[in-house]
């Protein structure tokens, strides 16, 4: 619609148009000029201070429709959030539990460990109890006489013994030997030192009962000295050897 | 060009400013911003056309803004208050976009 207006004067016409545009932006102090320089200064002030606006512009000036949709979306996010809530807490909380059954059930394997540990002779022990020493200078103590001495032992509660070094365990045997006692095979001799942890003052007075150990030893012409303390070690190590025949039943409930 | 210097100043101040705009006036300075910038681009039209007159120019820039204020006023009273700015925005960019085709056939002869 514009491309019709004539222009004003017959130069060629770009020439003219950039030639009016340099025209007109020359400065003439007119009152008009003034006031359009101040209207334009406002636009641009008021251009910049609402693209400020729109980039902090929270929910003030949005109409209601708006703010309803606004707040339909807010409220289907709010409830597939809390629905993953849900879902994360609930994994969250299975796999906790998860952790504490697993470390309860490794605390109850390591708990087991050890107790069989112990009673297999596999790791030292140590712990109150006594240290029972047996002389024999008249080559009297017997084989039969140091097993009566430990099943006095076992029965007065002690939980893990040795004697000389030689560590007893559910399958350790008793032998006499020319000049000692071959404990599983393992030859020992006078004095017998025997080691056994448990609850000091009863195993020691299990000792020193009539016609116990003591006694049998003094029967014999030795000597048997019961020293009860706070703390003994058992040191000695037995190996687990692979049973050849015998093989477990599985057994129908675990427990 | 001295109001060209004048908008490149105010945004300059604008921007330092970072202003606030007062919450009266924040549904209409949108779209008074809008009627201003057809207003500014009418005016180079004109200039290029060589009917410009800097009292025209003042008293359209004045109104368009009033009377796009009033237009958003009026519509936020009558409840079409987003319905009728969309409208406004319409006409104007409308405006805008005819009154740029129309500088840019007087300058570029395009």
């Amino acid at each position: 619609m514009s491309s019709s207006t004539p222009p004003p004067t017959p130069s060629p016409r770009s020439g003219t148009a950039w030639h009016r545009l340099g025209r007109a932006g020359r400065p003439r102090p007119t009152k008009a000029n003034v006031l359009a320089t101040l209207l334009a200064l406002g636009l641009g002030f008021a251009i910049a201070a609402q693209v400020h606006q729109t980039s902090i512009e929270g929910l003030e000036n949005l109409r209601g429709d708006e703010l309803i949709r606004i707040l339909d979306t807010v409220d289907q996010d709010g409830n597939r959030l809390a629905d993953e809530i849900q879902t994360l807490r609930s994994s969250r909380d299975r796999l906790k539990s998860d952790t504490t059954s697993l470390a309860e059930a490794q605390k109850a394997a390591q708990q087991r460990l050890d107790s069989l540990a112990i009673l297999a002779g596999t790791v030292p022990a140590r712990g109150p109890g006594i240290v029972l020493t047996i002389r024999d200078p008249e080559d009297g103590v017997t084989a039969p006489l140091l097993l009566d001495a430990l099943q006095e032992l076992r029965d007065a509660g002690a939980e893990a013994v040795q004697i000389n070094g030689v560590r007893v365990v559910a399958n350790t045997y008793f032998a006499d030997k020319d000049g000692g006692i071959a404990i599983s095979g393992k030859k020992v001799t006078a004095p017998y030192v025997v080691t056994a942890i448990g609850d000091g003052s009863t195993l020691a007075s299990a000792m020193e009962i009539p016609g116990g150990v003591t006694n049998s030893v003094r029967s014999v012409g030795g000597q048997a000295d019961v020293q009860a303390k706070d703390t003994v070690t058992v040191s000695a190590l037995q190996t687990v050897s692979e049973p050849q025949y015998a093989r477990p039943v599985p057994s129908p409930t675990t427990s | 060009m001295i109001p060209a210097l004048g908008l490149v100043i105010g945004i300059v101040a604008g921007v330092l400013m970072q202003p606030e705009v007062p919450v009266w006036l924040q549904p209409y300075l949108p779209i008074a911003v809008i009627a201003a910038l057809d207003a500014v681009f009418g005016a180079v039209r004109a200039v290029l056309d060589g009917i410009f007159n800097d009292k025209v120019f003042v008293i359209s820039f004045l109104s368009n803004v009033v009377v796009a204020a009033f237009i958003v006023f009026l519509g936020d009273q009558l409840g079409v208050g987003s319905q009728l700015s969309t409208g406004v925005v319409v006409v104007l960019g409308v405006r805008i976009f005819s009154n740029v085709a129309s500088i840019r056939r007087h300058l570029f002869n395009a």
